[in-house]
């Protein structure tokens, strides 16, 4: 018996040898995260009058192979606002592990919750959420140690207007009608601003409306990005509270233009 | 004895993977390929009036060729009581990267909401803008990338404009534009507020030139100038655009103006 708890739980050196130490890295600066590894792609929202729509696809992907088919990449927070992760797969889940942690201490603090008051006037709101992972993204980008993340924030704000933000990995925060990340800025943010060009257009928009835009965009972004998939999560944050469907298929796809498509340009071979 | 080979009496400190001591580099060096810096767009621009500040930003948030938002203010009131900022008396732009651009005015309106809890009054312009450089310089090896123009009335209640590098190097002046479009509109408020390069008519050659008279522009010269130089800075440069926030400091408080501007 080694008496020594440093030892335990190692291989024994007389058994395996010495430890080749040369595999660890003991020399030169330390290095955290320099790029992602398994990433998730685009994330997008919207907001309509009393609420928002947030989705994502589930899909992990390892450079370009499809590596994890089935990864939630919307959390809950507090049952009242959703975060939806793009980018690293492995920080995401650090900062979900985070803010279960959060979301813990706060219930400890707040009232009982009424049926008036779903999320009593006590907890953290989206809108102090998002703050909250603004600072954190920020202090980590400040220690040259990011977490490599585009974050949607989606809820409420404190006078229970519909919220929408968006933070970065170097703690870039913002907040628009809708949002987008990754490839979503491109394919899905032109989209959804033809239906939410300003706040006055989003708040004129119903909720059905507005889960069918989030919808048709994630099937273009499916149509067009090879890092996504056609299986998604859904969420609707609205006073009530967050309905989150986690198993949602792409309906009604129509690959009808690709056989078109022959080469670049007007080739019509 | 190989299996004490990890025994740090016998070979040295070697039980902990991240305890692995680093032999080259100073202790907390660290060298990466990320990039913590980003230039998110939009121009700023403050010019001071004989009893007034105009403050003016776009609003306009971007990342490269993206628009990531439309209405995302530059300009802050700095050191009210309160976070509404309703009795401030500052007020604070920012360009450049705005995630640093928000931390700073962030500190800055701590230490100016600290200054009146200790001394019972604002701070005054003039503190304010030397408090703000040593913040600035404070990060000199990691520079807050942000090109700030405080402005505010001075103690004899003139107008007064105090425009920074990032670096912390300031001067007060007269006017100054900041931001991407800043090389588009400075030269225009050159010539229109310092009066650069006018001439009277018919006063001679060469050197025999007379200057046009220097006097100090009234407000609404000095809204119309703003616009107009917004308005050509959004036409020539893609950065520009969304919404024009105007800010104008006088000795009865702050005035808020948002007009829109060409969103292409």
């Amino acid at each position: 018996m080694d008496h020594r708890p440093q030892a335990w739980g190692r291989p024994r050196d007389d058994v395996y040898g010495a430890y080749d130490a040369s595999y660890l890295q003991n020399s030169g600066p330390k290095t955290v995260t320099q790029s992602p590894v398994v990433t998730g792609t685009s994330v997008i929202a919207i907001k309509f009058n009393e609420g928002v729509v947030i989705a994502a696809d589930n899909l992990a992907s390892y450079g370009s192979l499809a590596r994890f088919t089935d990864v939630k990449r919307l959390r809950v927070f507090l049952d009242s606002s959703v975060v939806g992760f793009g980018g690293d797969v492995s920080d995401m889940q650090f900062l979900d592990r985070h803010l279960n942690e959060l979301a813990i201490d706060e219930a400890y603090d707040a009232a009982e919750p009424t049926p008036e008051t779903p999320t009593s006037p006590g907890t953290l709101n989206a809108a102090n959420l998002h703050k909250y992972l603004q600072k954190l993204m920020y202090r980590r980008r400040n220690d040259f140690d990011p977490l490599w993340n585009q974050i949607l924030v989606a809820g409420l704000d404190a006078a229970s207007k519909p919220f929408l933000a968006s933070v970065d990995l170097r703690g870039t925060a913002f907040t628009s009608p809708s949002l987008a990340t990754g490839f979503g800025s491109a394919l899905a943010q032109p989209i959804m601003r033809k239906y939410a060009a300003t706040e006055e257009d989003a708040a004129r928009l119903t909720r059905e409306q507005a889960v069918d835009v989030v919808k048709e965009c994630m099937k273009v972004l499916f149509y067009r990005d090879a890092r996504s998939l056609d299986k998604y999560s859904i969420a609707v944050v609205t006073k009530a509270g967050v309905e989150l469907k986690e198993n949602e298929q792409l309906e009604r796809q129509s690959w009808a233009f690709a056989e078109r498509i022959k080469g670049y340009g007007t080739q019509t071979v | 004895m190989a299996m004490f080979s990890q025994n740090p009496i016998m070979n040295g400190p070697s039980y902990s993977f991240n305890d692995a001591p680093r032999v080259n580099g100073p202790e907390g060096a660290r060298q990466h390929r990320f990039d913590p810096y980003t230039d998110n767009g939009g121009s700023t621009l403050a010019i001071a009036g004989a009893d007034f500040t105009i403050m003016a930003g776009d609003t306009r948030l971007t990342s490269g060729y993206s628009i990531n938002s439309r209405h995302h203010p530059k300009l802050f009131k700095i050191g009210g009581t309160t976070a509404d900022q309703k009795d401030a008396t500052i007020v604070l732009s920012v360009v450049g990267f705005m995630a640093d651009g928000e931390a700073l005015k962030e500190r800055l309106d701590t230490i100016c909401k600290m200054y009146r809890y200790r001394h019972g009054k604002p701070m005054s312009v003039k503190a304010c803008a030397q408090r703000l450089s040593t913040i600035l310089y404070q990060k000199r090896f990691f520079p807050y990338y942000a090109y700030a123009i405080l402005g505010g009335l001075d103690e004899e209640g003139k107008g007064a404009v105090y425009s920074y590098d990032p670096v912390g190097s300031y001067e007060r002046e007269q006017c100054r534009a900041g931001g991407a479009a800043a090389s588009l509109i400075m030269p225009f408020l050159d010539n229109q507020v310092n009066f650069k390069n006018q001439y009277e008519p018919g006063s001679g050659e060469g050197h025999a030139l007379q200057e046009v008279a220097r006097r100090p522009l009234t407000r609404n010269e000095v809204e119309t100038l703003v616009k107009d130089a917004f308005d050509g800075a959004v036409e020539r440069h893609i950065e520009v655009g969304d919404g024009l926030q105007m800010m104008v400091i006088t000795s009865t408080g702050i005035e808020e103006i948002l007009l829109p501007l060409k969103k292409d």
